[in-house]
């Protein structure tokens, strides 16, 4: 079992849920993966049991570059964690990966969730929060939880041409 | 539209006008309700036999639905010395009333029962707090919440925020039309006097309210209250045993979802919902069109909610719905109200239930409002909307309820005047 406390949180990953393990353990070497069908060669987020398009319960753990644009986005103003109250603003990012962008439909991609962080996976201060937007180039980091268990995070692509105004909620 | 291929309207599977609501009823809604979900449970499913004048020995079926908050059917049961041939209580929260009358409508078919209570009790804001706070956001977190919960992503706000965010992006949608939803049901809630909000607001106040999580202000989001909600549904051949005039059921959809319900985000555009979907199914099984709607239950669990259904289900073109919300079209008076209670953003909190309620009794035509009554008790409307007036709407014949679970999500019922 992987067990840690995050933000006041008692995370837990129970043996049996295999595919949670494996995907968490890869994050907590800095090194994420995604399960890629054996069948129909795609790759899938969040973790599952089987393939959401040829239903193949077989994959292959692969690696993939975590890197994407920002799709959409919520902003916290006022937490409810008891944990995250002292570290608002934050955001809540929905980033689509460069990997399998518009497949297998043109309105699909691996859409993986984080928040705004800084490099080494805290959560970003108020004035890199105000920075980002849909369309923002995010790369991702990770926030260390425990043995085995880091959570995916994303901050801003430095090496990446920003667009010049990421599109943010009207008047902020 | 093009309906579902095996979406035959005129086959009789689909029990377009054999069922009948045929009793509503509810608590106060309050903030410190001071009782169980076991009292109010048993309160208002008292209230909505009362309403339907059913003897206990008619009423041998019970289902209800929470969060794990509420209180089984076999207490409130046993308090009203019911003796049940059918019972189920289910895990969800809102669209799962919509869904609840469908299949209460299969048990009843299916011979198992003969007439089914429905009912939602919920201490919603001194008990288990609908907005996440408190003892739930100190719940250990493992399975599918690893990928939303420890990112402080988490109340229902904070989890349809990416979704309301990306119809501003794709759209245009604004603040402001947005603030009209809210505007226009505390004006409804102001002609409701159990209405928990009563006090109109306006753009302004909708705006200047403090932000709660982008792009969501104070005003945006629902009350959360105490309060049990009830409605009891038959066969429409025993309606006329009742009291009322009672409404029929001619079409229901229930728990419709998007694909990749696991995270539906997974499939875009996530600034489409599961109207989308669920209209596929409504229009052909109940036999009309949004043109032949004369009132709209648009779950407003947020403003955005009422209108991403709304323009999802086809009431204005895709895209538009920020345009349909804020036109006056959903104000009382105008083409097709929508919430003529104040709904969950002023009347209270209840998972999609007072909003039936409402519907059944405007097609009723025996809205509680504070119009005078005559001396059978019926109430003489004055069709006058104004701040502490009427609230019924004139000749409503078919009503609408859009039930929201989650943008992934959702049910629906339309009925008739009976």
């Amino acid at each position: 079992m992987l067990q840690g406390d995050y933000r006041g949180m008692s995370l837990t990953v129970s043996d049996v849920d295999h595919e949670n393990r494996a995907y968490f353990e890869h994050c907590a070497a800095h090194d994420f993966h995604l399960q890629r069908c054996t069948a129909c060669g795609l790759l899938r987020y969040p973790p599952g049991t089987a393939c959401p398009w040829c239903r193949n319960r077989e994959f292959a753990w692969t690696r993939v570059e975590g890197r994407g644009a920002v799709h959409s986005y919520g902003e916290v103003h006022q937490a409810i964690q008891p944990q995250f109250r002292e570290r608002t603003p934050y955001l809540i990012l929905l980033v689509d990966l460069d990997a399998q962008k518009g497949e297998p439909g043109e309105h699909e991609a691996l859409r993986v969730a984080g928040n705004l962080a800084t490099p080494d996976g805290e959560l970003a201060p108020p004035e890199l929060v105000e920075r980002v937007g849909i369309g923002s180039r995010m790369r991702m980091v990770f926030a260390d939880v425990a043995e085995g268990l880091s959570l995916p995070m994303w901050t801003l692509d430095e090496d990446a041409e920003q667009p010049e105004r990421p599109w943010r909620y009207p008047g902020a | 539209m093009t309906p579902a291929a095996d979406a035959d309207a005129t086959a009789p599977r689909y029990l377009r006008d054999r069922y009948a609501i045929v009793g509503v009823g509810e608590t106060t809604y309050t903030r410190g309700s001071n009782l169980s979900t076991r009292a109010l449970g048993t309160w208002a499913v008292k209230n909505a036999m009362e309403d339907a004048g059913i003897p206990a020995a008619e009423l041998d079926g019970m289902m209800s639905y929470s969060n794990n908050d509420s209180t089984p059917s076999p207490m409130i049961a046993g308090d009203l010395g019911l003796r049940l041939n059918f019972y189920m209580d289910v895990y969800g929260g809102g669209s799962s009333s919509e869904a609840l009358v469908g299949l209460a409508m299969g048990a009843i078919e299916a011979g198992m029962c003969n007439a089914v209570a429905i009912f939602r009790s919920m201490n919603g804001y001194s008990q288990v707090r609908i907005g996440g706070t408190g003892a739930r956001a100190r719940a250990p977190v493992a399975g599918d919440a690893l990928h939303t919960t420890p990112y402080g992503w988490f109340s229902a706000g904070q989890n349809f925020s990416p979704s309301f965010m990306r119809h501003m992006y794709d759209y245009g949608t604004t603040p402001e039309q947005l603030a009209m939803v809210k505007v226009i049901h505390s004006e409804h809630a102001s002609n409701n006097p159990k209405a928990y909000y009563r006090q109109r607001v306006t753009v302004d106040d909708v705006l200047n309210s403090r932000m709660i999580v982008k792009p969501l202000r104070l005003l945006d989001c629902c009350v959360e209250t105490d309060n049990a909600t009830a409605l009891i549904v038959t066969r429409a051949e025993r309606a006329g045993d009742y009291r009322h005039r009672s409404p029929r059921v001619l079409g229901v959809a229930g728990r419709v979802c998007k694909p990749r319900s696991d995270m539906h985000f997974q499939h875009g555009p996530i600034s489409t919902v599961a109207g989308r979907y669920i209209r596929d199914i409504i229009w052909p099984n109940a036999g009309v069109g949004p043109e032949d709607i004369d009132l709209t239950g648009a779950y407003d669990a947020f403003t955005f909610t009422t209108m991403l259904q709304l323009e999802d289900y086809g009431f204005c073109a895709k895209g538009e719905g920020g345009d349909y919300v804020s036109s006056g079209v959903m104000r009382l008076g105008g083409e097709r109200p929508n919430n003529t209670s104040g709904g969950h953003l002023c009347e209270g909190y209840t998972h999609g239930m007072n909003m039936i309620i409402e519907n059944v009794r405007q097609l009723r035509g025996e809205v509680d409002d504070s119009c005078p009554l005559d001396g059978r008790g019926h109430r003489l409307h004055t069709y006058d909307y104004s701040e502490g007036g009427c609230r019924q709407v004139r000749d409503a014949n078919v009503s609408m309820n859009l039930g929201w679970a989650m943008p992934g999500t959702g049910s629906s019922l339309v009925m008739r005047r009976g």
